[in-house]
């Protein structure tokens, strides 16, 4: 089964598995990861799901589109070219993994 | 016994103080008391993606069965706090169970204020608050031809985009002369009316409905104060809500229009807290004491007590945001407006990417930002710093709001 896996800032690795479609913010709120925050649900408008995409994982999802590309400017942690936000990005069809790294803060 | 947190109201200030309380390590019980049945769950989607069968009932939950469990949190759902005992330090419930609070946080929200008005009880007239509500008015979306909505505030507009969109005819009724009188400056009502009318909306603007008429407990017309008769075969209300402040007033609190606070959010008895959309606090850039419905106000007031609660006080003293999606329109507003507030326009209208800025003595006091997500982070951050533009600068959209938020 494909699995999200969440690295926190000290390191440890926590894989979630997930049917395809599934978002890196949903499935962290389920599951209790702690560091995704979410405050606005998965609507974009909050900026409290940033997380650093994985280099081998960047090229397996869909580009930061301009409404994500906005808010990434101004998430709580700073921004890096693999900022992506959790509610945006969804588990693609036919790929194993997908590795985020938690920021150390949200708000 | 080490006496804990007693949280009344399970939505999203409520849940936050209970998870908030955990995360400052608070080492006491915490209790959540909430009359909806089934786990705390979001609003906001309730009028957007869960009307479209994009959000599912269980996407809506704001964290599972086992976060509440793990982190010894007492989650009471579907119970209804009947009485405060103040100098008991108790509270008691409908099922004639008692807790004992060292603290005890008022999350306890608004209700939606419904007309008096002939018909009112019809099957097929409602509000639009609740889970509850949201799954009902789901149910008669699918069989639903015409939909009257009295209301063109927040909720009344997202569920007319919703309407529209599930192929209903729409028509909304507005009191006053313009849609979000008291949310928005004018550009951006214009605008995003503007948009709704594309998609087939009616407004009736100056309208108010003076009674609802039926057919075997049904509602079948609305009758407007213009004489006229619209039919109908739903109608959802959206007028505003009325803070839910009757705990409070019976257990001899101080009430005006929502329960009312001071700067570190404690009522006037020191063990009590209020936060939320029930709550009227002192905000440094009001004249006036604020009573704020929102995500934000909810979420970042219950962090406030927590952080109080952990021997962090502070004034709350948080920027306000709000946000509305309206089909493929995004509203962000920062700040709080006054009426009387100057509306200083950047940007681009008829390509539907502008924000408005309003000033308020020289001072930014609110930006609304229609798909200008940038513009928002940025007020955001100004208003935090609560810096002072003149007329200029703010129409002078060479000089970028992110820029001067960085500076």
């Amino acid at each position: 089964m494909p699995k999200i896996t969440y690295v926190q800032p000290d390191g440890e690795r926590r894989s979630i598995p997930v049917d395809a479609g599934a978002t890196v913010m949903l499935t962290a709120v389920a599951n209790g990861v702690p560091g995704i925050v979410a405050e606005c649900g998965g609507a974009a408008m909050c900026a409290t799901c940033h997380v650093y995409l994985d280099e081998d994982s960047q090229e397996v999802v869909p580009p930061v589109s301009e409404v994500e590309n906005e808010m990434l400017e101004s998430a709580a942690s700073g921004r890096r070219n693999n900022s992506r936000l959790g509610c945006q990005i969804a588990m693609p069809p036919g790929v194993d993994e997908i590795v985020v790294h938690i920021p150390s803060h949200q708000v | 016994m080490h006496e804990g947190v007693v949280i009344v109201g399970s939505g999203q200030g409520g849940f936050q103080a209970a998870a908030s309380l955990r995360e400052e390590g608070h080492p006491g019980p915490v209790t959540l008391i909430g009359e909806e049945p089934g786990l705390p769950y979001q609003r906001p989607p309730l009028s957007k993606g869960f009307l479209l069968g994009k959000t599912t009932a269980q996407q809506l939950e704001l964290r599972p069965a086992a976060f509440y469990a793990e982190r010894g949190i007492e989650l009471l759902a579907g119970e209804r706090v009947m009485a405060i005992d103040r100098a008991a330090r108790t509270v008691r419930l409908a099922s004639g169970a008692m807790r004992a609070y060292a603290h005890l946080v008022l999350a306890t929200g608004a209700r939606p204020r419904m007309p008096r008005i002939p018909g009112v009880d019809l099957a097929g007239v409602q509000a639009l608050r609740t889970g509850a509500d949201a799954r009902g008015l789901l149910q008669r979306l699918g069989a639903a031809r015409r939909l009257v909505v009295v209301g063109a505030g927040f909720i009344g507009l997202e569920v007319a985009v919703v309407a529209r969109e599930l192929g209903l005819e729409v028509d909304v009724l507005e009191f006053a002369e313009r849609a979000m009188l008291r949310s928005v400056s004018a550009p951006v009502a214009a605008y995003l009316t503007d948009a709704l009318v594309k998609r087939g909306v009616r407004f009736h603007f100056s309208t108010g409905a003076e009674a609802f008429g039926g057919e075997q407990g049904q509602v079948r017309t609305v009758l407007t104060n213009r004489g006229d008769t619209l039919a109908a075969d739903l109608v959802v209300v959206g007028a505003g809500v009325e803070p839910d402040d009757l705990l409070a007033r019976e257990a001899g609190l101080r009430v005006q229009g929502g329960i009312v606070v001071d700067a570190a959010l404690l009522t006037s008895d020191p063990a009590i807290s209020a936060i939320g959309d029930c709550a009227r606090f002192p905000a440094p850039y009001s004249a006036q004491p604020l009573r704020l419905e929102s995500v934000q106000n909810a979420v970042d007031q219950a962090r406030c007590v927590a952080a109080r609660l952990a021997g962090k006080s502070a004034p709350y003293d948080k920027v306000p945001w709000f946000w509305s999606d309206q089909g493929e329109n995004r509203l962000q507003i920062a700040g709080v407006a006054e009426a009387a507030d100057e509306a200083v326009l950047r940007g681009d209208v008829a390509g539907g990417k502008f924000s408005v800025l309003r000033l308020r003595g020289g001072r930014l006091a609110a930006v609304e930002s229609i798909n200008s997500a940038a513009d928002h982070m940025a007020a955001r951050k100004l208003l935090a710093a609560r810096v002072t533009l003149t007329r200029e600068q703010a129409a002078d959209t060479s000089f970028k709001l992110a820029s001067l938020a960085a500076a």
